[in-house]
């Protein structure tokens, strides 16, 4: 069966209050997730007071703060600092999203708690192992299939048909959406997930693309695709402002199309 | 995730494991019965209700009378199906949601599939046998 509890080794004990920063006028309460897997402990809550008159205004600002200057222990992935490149995807007060994209500000009441992505294992902090989760993506096989020689000069698209595009090619693969989804939660290893299945509908609605109906193939199945039960955490999550539920019922629709 | 759900260490790769046997080519004929079964339901609950109403407080002559209408009887039986199945489908789906135990999952399809079935025919049976008066 399903477990909704957490198993024993990963229940979450009592951690370490770090002490406030000498001098600060103003500081801000972090509740980091911390487990390090070379220490065979079990993870803990860490508190921090971050200077927040010595740093920037986002999440990801603080949780630097406190890397430079409190813990250099402190684990998390990040790159490009504004959105684009989805490597600080985490679960930020109770919500996954980038922390480079939520201000510390936004949060409201207390501490900033921050989690890494749920219902994923953790390699270290707060940061995730994502290998599933990519090599779900390889398998829609995110790229153009054609059979049609290829044109001298390049695949040629209308406006109408590149519009169609749009809402999908903006994904970031943060896994913010796959990783707030109950089902996605429940059966990771056969449901591809809202992000997968996302980039899924993105490749059967491009125009150019000449493999559409195997791509609708590979997909028809009862857990890659139809795990989605539409309660849309998805499109709540999505720090982009996307609607995986929206491309997963495009491409239910695109299955019954081609059937009825 | 628990000791026994743990997937074995394989050399597997992540795609091998994602592709695993391949997509099952099905599950569309469930997703659409289950609308198709839904818009049924919306469209003949009235009617039922109000078969239902008119037989409270009769007895069995009383709904013999109403049942052994044919429309009424047809209504009536389309509404069972309807929902038997609409119940099976929904079922399956909280099934396999929910129950990993492959061994304990086929049992439970199966178990869900004799029950809906019999529930079915033991309501059409009860209608028919009102109706005709038997």
């Amino acid at each position: 069966m399903v477990e909704f509890a957490l198993p024993k080794n990963s229940k979450i004990t009592g951690g370490k209050t770090w002490p406030k920063p000498a001098g600060a006028t103003e500081t801000r309460e972090f509740r980091v997730y911390r487990w390090n897997p070379d220490d065979g402990k079990n993870p803990s809550v860490d508190t921090y007071y971050v200077d927040v008159n010595d740093c920037g205004p986002m999440v990801l600002d603080g949780l630097i703060w406190i890397k430079n200057h409190i813990d250099p222990s402190l684990t998390f992935r990040r790159s490009c600092r504004e959105g684009v490149c989805g490597s600080c995807a985490m679960n930020i007060d109770g919500q996954n999203t980038l922390a480079c994209t939520r201000s510390m500000h936004d949060v409201k009441d207390g501490a900033v708690k921050i989690n890494p992505l749920p219902h994923q294992p953790v390699v270290k902090d707060l940061v995730p192992d994502l290998t599933n989760f990519y090599a779900q993506y390889a398998s829609v096989e995110p790229w153009l299939k054609t059979t049609s020689p290829t044109p001298q000069k390049e695949w040629r698209q209308s406006h109408e048909d590149r519009e169609k595009l749009d809402g999908l090619y903006e994904c970031i693969l943060c896994a913010c959406c796959s990783t707030s989804c109950p089902s996605y939660w429940w059966n990771s290893d056969r449901y591809l997930g809202p992000a997968a299945l996302l980039q899924a509908n993105r490749w059967v609605s491009d125009s150019r693309d000449e493999a559409t109906g195997e791509r609708l193939d590979n997909l028809e199945d009862p857990f890659r695709l139809y795990r989605c039960h539409t309660i849309m955490n998805c499109a709540k999550a999505c720090p982009k402002g996307l609607n995986p539920a929206e491309a997963i019922a495009e491409l239910k629709l695109k299955m019954v199309e081609r059937q009825i | 995730m628990s000791a026994s759900d743990t997937p074995k260490r394989s050399m597997r790769t992540p795609l091998g494991r994602v592709r695993n046997l391949g997509a099952a080519h099905s599950g569309t004929s469930d997703f659409w019965r289950q609308r198709l079964t839904a818009v049924a339901m919306t469209l003949l609950m009235l009617p039922v209700i109000v078969v239902v109403m008119m037989t409270l407080g009769s007895n069995q002559a009383g709904a013999k009378v109403i049942l052994g209408s044919l429309p009424v009887a047809i209504i009536m039986m389309l509404f069972i199906v309807a929902s038997a199945w609409h119940m099976k489908i929904g079922m399956q789906v909280v099934i396999e949601d929910y129950v990993h135990n492959e061994k304990l999952k086929l049992v439970s399809i199966m178990l869900n599939n004799f029950f809906s079935i019999a529930v079915a025919l033991a309501s059409i049976y009860a209608i028919i046998k009102i109706s005709s008066g038997v």
